[in-house]
């Protein structure tokens, strides 16, 4: 028996105005890569929600023990209370996954399996790209983290005293503290055009960027010259800055010049980002990929 | 140095890599930690030629010959060691976006579609990258979804196609913003026969249409002969043959076959060359080419021939022969 062969429907036309119209060049592009992230997360609801979960285990456990410590010593430490810890540890969910870029693991596959080639041979940086498909990712991840958030603050009891302006410095902050670990993991990432494998030096960056951002214990809660180290480094701009600006009590000043220091190292990465690819891209191409 | 109907100028090209080597075992492997040795390779060895705007010329040669290493200098990917290239009046390594607007790199094994959404998801993208208007991208789209086959296919996750369906896909998606240069690395591999078929109608289409500039590597002689009238044949690096497919076969063969229907039961031809085969009463031989038509006149002399066809070896034999000949560069 033959099987009729059946003509395929014509392709969908999108509805209403031109796209091109209204949006062209970068922003375009930027706009179409994150359309596409949303729609491969979507396919993955269920890993979705098993990464959330995974990613909330690590601030409850934190919170959990700071909040004894705070009982035990009657009700605060260092004079962060038991629902100050709170607010920040559930603010830490939401910085966190603002905080996940590409990966120096992603390039060493990216390298390996000659996927930067394919991205070589097309008219647009390859940063623009994974800043674009990351930041579409944020999308289902935040719509995801609502539910969690809602949940950690029925249990954990949070102390919010939010002004409208840091809440405002916080939604420009979190995209800063995005960027700012966009460049400097990608630099890191791009010691693989020398190296091929450079998971070794990101498990360095990784534990200095735990104890001096603010992500394994507030900042205030750290030895003094621990807080001087931390503040000339980038990582508190990444994390504990954005968190403090929400849950904690910046002053006006603490909060722009917080907001400042993010514009200068997201300035520096992006320097940096441009000289290293530039030399690793000649390497790269000099010995193949 | 372009002219007008020049698409591609290559001129003493050379690339060199710098190759670690070492042992098999863990003391050669102990070793290479403290002192790594390193060996030049000659990847490409100084090449030359042109190819004309619309042509489309096949790259032949065995594994390691230096095909793919010229293709991705000529698209960008690679640094030229010396030598130099002109695509469409760019220098390829500048890799300006101005430049790479202009061309495609398909190679076999590098996917540019997102694996886990439809292939018409990262069409979109390729929109985007390449700043195709949407008027303009609908109906190059549709035109290469029709042309390809591929209506159902760019609907489903590109992880659930085929190996076939998934490399039409990506041909699709590398050729939407219609570029004037083709780089093919073995755009066939892996694929059915039908679906060889396919893809090389397709690519002939395209040149034909669209005037395109086509170089294209493959293992598959059909290919090659399917699409190329001129062929460049390199080996170790360097340029053995650059000419028309016809003419490699007239100067390189050195044998043909004979094969005469001769009644119901063939009778012992070993007398006039190496016989090749008996079936029934169809006997094939092959002899040296030079000798071709005095071997025909005493078999039809000698013996009671209803049919006598003489052929050429394919060209995969031609250009085994060549390679293991050795043939200088003509």
């Amino acid at each position: 028996m033959t099987v009729p062969a059946r003509r395929p429907p014509p392709l969908r036309r999108r509805r209403g105005p031109d796209r091109d119209r209204r949006l062209t060049g970068l922003p375009g592009f930027y706009l179409t890569v994150m359309r596409t992230a949303v729609a491969v997360q979507f396919q993955y609801r269920t890993a979705n929600y098993a990464y959330m979960i995974g990613m909330v285990v690590e601030p409850v456990i934190y919170l959990v023990v700071w909040a004894r410590v705070a009982g035990a010593q009657g009700g605060a430490v260092d004079g962060i209370t038991a629902g100050k810890f709170a607010a920040y540890y559930i603010v830490w969910t939401l910085v966190r996954n603002m905080n996940i870029v590409f990966t120096p693991f992603g390039w060493e596959e990216r390298i390996r399996q000659g996927r930067l080639s394919a991205m070589l041979v097309r008219p647009v940086h390859p940063i623009h790209y994974d800043l674009a498909y990351f930041a579409g990712w944020k999308v289902v991840v935040v719509l995801l983290w609502l539910p969690i958030a809602a949940v950690l603050t029925l249990i954990f009891r949070p102390t919010f005293d939010v002004s409208a302006l840091e809440v405002l410095v916080f939604l420009v902050a979190i995209w800063g503290a995005y960027l700012i670990r966009s460049m400097l993991l990608w630099v890191l990432g791009m010691v693989t055009f020398w190296t091929t494998r450079v998971s070794a030096l990101y498990d360095i960056y990784f534990t200095a960027e735990l104890l001096l951002s603010g992500r394994l214990v507030p900042l205030a809660l750290l030895p003094a010259w621990a807080v001087t180290v931390a503040d000339v480094l980038p990582f508190k701009y990444s994390f504990g800055y954005p968190i403090e600006v929400l849950a904690g009590d910046l002053s006006t000043r603490e909060l722009l010049t917080g907001l400042a220091a993010q514009a200068g190292w997201i300035a520096a990465g992006a320097l940096l980002v441009a000289a290293v690819w530039r030399v690793g891209v000649r390497r790269y191409s000099a010995v193949g990929g | 140095m372009t002219q007008a109907s020049t698409a591609v100028q290559v001129a003493g090209l050379r690339k060199a890599f710098r190759v670690a080597e070492r042992e098999a075992g863990l003391r050669a492997s102990v070793r290479s930690l403290v002192r790594r040795q390193y060996r030049d390779v000659l990847a490409v060895a100084g090449i030359s030629f042109t190819v004309a705007a619309g042509e489309v010329v096949g790259f032949l040669g065995p594994n390691g010959a230096g095909k793919t290493t010229t293709l991705k200098m000529l698209s960008g990917l690679l640094f030229p060691t010396g030598g130099e290239v002109l695509v469409l009046g760019h220098l390829p390594s500048r890799r300006e976006h101005a430049y790479l607007r202009r061309i495609t790199l398909v190679m076999g094994n590098r996917n540019q579609l997102q694996w886990d959404i439809p292939a018409l998801d990262s069409f979109e993208m390729s929109r985007a990258i390449y700043r195709i208007p949407s008027a303009e991208f609908r109906r190059i789209r549709d035109e290469l979804v029709e042309l390809l086959e591929i209506g159902d296919q760019v609907r489903k996750p590109v992880r659930t196609l085929s190996l076939g369906e998934r490399m039409k896909a990506e041909v699709a998606g590398a050729l939407l913003h219609r570029p004037e240069v083709l780089f093919l690395d073995e755009p066939t591999i892996g694929l059915d026969v039908t679906m060889q078929k396919r893809l090389r109608a397709f690519l002939a289409e395209y040149n034909r249409r669209y005037a395109a500039t086509i170089l294209l590597t493959s293992h598959y002689m059909a290919d090659v002969e399917a699409l190329c009238k001129r062929v460049v044949v390199i080996d170790a690096g360097a340029i053995r043959y650059d000419g028309g497919l016809r003419e490699l076969s007239t100067r390189y063969t050195r044998q043909q076959t004979l094969t005469v229907a001769v009644g119901e039961s063939a009778p012992d031809l070993s007398g006039y060359g190496e016989v090749l085969s008996t079936d029934g009463g169809r006997v094939s031989i092959r002899v040296a080419k030079a000798e071709t038509s005095q071997v025909a006149a005493r078999l039809l002399r000698d013996h009671a021939i209803t049919d006598l066809t003489i052929t050429d070896p394919p060209v995969e034999d031609v250009i085994e022969h060549l390679f293991a000949a050795g043939t200088p560069a003509p």
